[in-house]
């Protein structure tokens, strides 16, 4: 990545005229803005969640492994405490039994905090979906960034999304009427837990985060 | 190995009260299994895990089988005896028709149990146990006092099927938490209804898919 590529890449929401920018990166001068400054902080060093939940799991260890190497995007450091932890990779089925767990780790995250949701099972329940024991997708309790189809998607898969999920990151502002859910004082990051149930678990859904997709057939 | 027959045999002989009918198996294997009454059924599978000559000291698998009530329907031959006019003439007449009887064979769960000699090198032996029926006198032998192995097969059982293993050290839930209250590989088993996004759905989960749109706009209107 050249220096005009990438400050032109850092100044997506800035109001300084970008080739001015370039020019004055080539004199040697770095001009920015606190908002691209504090993007490209955070988005350079997301620190996943340790946590696996099935095969998925395997190919997010290959991806942090030597030969596709997670940690060149700055994310390399898995944290064993949902406390420590940026990003939520929800890799693999989320049986009925283990969705409140996750959504309660989801919850002791701290802001800002990220999740994709990685593979066929975690997007939608994939081939268990008519099983009477796998969850429809994590998505119907917390927001997903970014979903990765694919049985199991491989680590190329996962870093795209990464970088998808790094691409959304710059473009967050500071301020504003679409500023994120963590620069808001009156929204919450707790997701209530759902609770087992004796024939689901209740609530099935959590309607603030999913809405119904219409299907027209 | 001894064949099911020799086997069968054996069992009489070491426990006279216990009843054992063999279930043929009709495929090439031709694994016919042993099927044994509850009552007696801990007593012989004590006998096959002790005889010396079948020593069959491991448990490969436990699972269970759910048969549903089933109506059999028979067509009979019956004569009836019919006054009929014959050429002018009233005369009885004995006229045989065919009637359809049905009669219901009530259903069971089963408990299937696969044994196996390590120390002869031989097996399976199919053990096979049913319940009286499928909603209230559901309970079985456990035979974890005598494998080990069996516990946590006879909590899968318990929990999806629900047969209730009697002598079983801890017989709880395995996979579904506490607090479910439905057997999910029972055949009349009922999941929720979380039908409400199918974007590729086909078959079976369309029809269920569409009735729950169907459900969904009647209770809309209802609302309005």
């Amino acid at each position: 990545m050249g220096v005009g590529e990438g400050s032109a890449d850092l100044g997506l929401n800035s109001n300084i005229d970008q080739n001015l920018k370039i020019e004055m990166g080539k004199q040697g001068i770095f001009v920015t803005t606190i908002e691209e400054l504090y993007n490209w902080g955070r988005r350079s060093s997301v620190w996943p969640m340790q946590f696996g939940l099935a095969c998925c799991a395997i190919e997010m260890i290959a991806t942090t492994m030597a030969r596709y190497d997670l940690a060149r995007f700055g994310a390399e450091v898995f944290r064993p405490s949902p406390r420590q932890a940026d990003l939520m990779i929800v890799s693999g089925t989320v049986t009925k039994k283990m969705a409140p767990q996750v959504v309660r780790l989801y919850n002791q995250m701290a802001e800002p905090k990220y999740v994709i949701a990685m593979g066929a099972c975690a997007i939608s329940g994939g081939p268990f979906k008519q099983g009477y024991n796998v969850l429809k997708g994590i998505d119907r309790y917390i927001p997903v960034d970014v979903h990765i189809p694919g049985c199991p998607p491989r680590p190329e898969a996962l870093m795209e999304a990464f970088m998808t999920l790094q691409k959304k990151i710059d473009g967050q502002s500071l301020t504003g009427e679409d500023r994120p859910r963590y620069h808001d004082a009156e929204a919450t990051g707790e997701f209530p837990v759902p609770e087992p149930g004796e024939h689901d678990l209740e609530p099935s859904s959590n309607p603030l985060v999913w809405i119904t997709p219409v299907v027209i057939r | 190995m001894k064949t099911v027959e020799e086997i069968k045999a054996a069992i009489e002989a070491a426990v006279p009260v216990a009843r054992v009918e063999i279930v043929p198996n009709g495929s090439p294997s031709a694994e016919h299994s042993l099927l044994i009454d509850a009552a007696h059924g801990f007593a012989v599978a004590k006998f096959l895990r002790d005889d010396a000559e079948l020593a069959l000291d491991y448990l490969s698998n436990v699972t269970g089988v759910d048969w549903l009530d089933k109506e059999i329907v028979e067509k009979v031959k019956v004569t009836h005896q019919v006054s009929k006019t014959v050429d002018g003439v009233e005369a009885v007449v004995e006229e045989t028709v065919e009637e359809a009887r049905k009669h219901v064979v009530p259903g069971h769960l089963e408990a299937v149990y696969h044994f196996y000699s390590m120390k002869f090198k031989h097996g399976p032996v199919i053990l096979r146990m049913r319940t009286e029926n499928r909603s209230d006198k559901v309970e079985l032998p456990s035979l974890t006092p005598l494998w080990r192995s069996a516990e946590f097969q006879e909590r899968e059982v318990f929990d999806l099927f629900g047969i209730v293993f009697t002598g079983h050290p801890d017989l709880r839930r395995l996979l579904m938490w506490e607090g479910f209250k439905d057997y999910p590989l029972r055949r009349d088993y009922v999941e929720p209804d979380d039908f409400e996004y199918e974007p590729t759905a086909h078959d079976e989960v369309l029809a269920r898919a569409k009735a729950h749109q169907n459900r969904e706009q009647g209770s809309g209107n209802k609302d309005q």
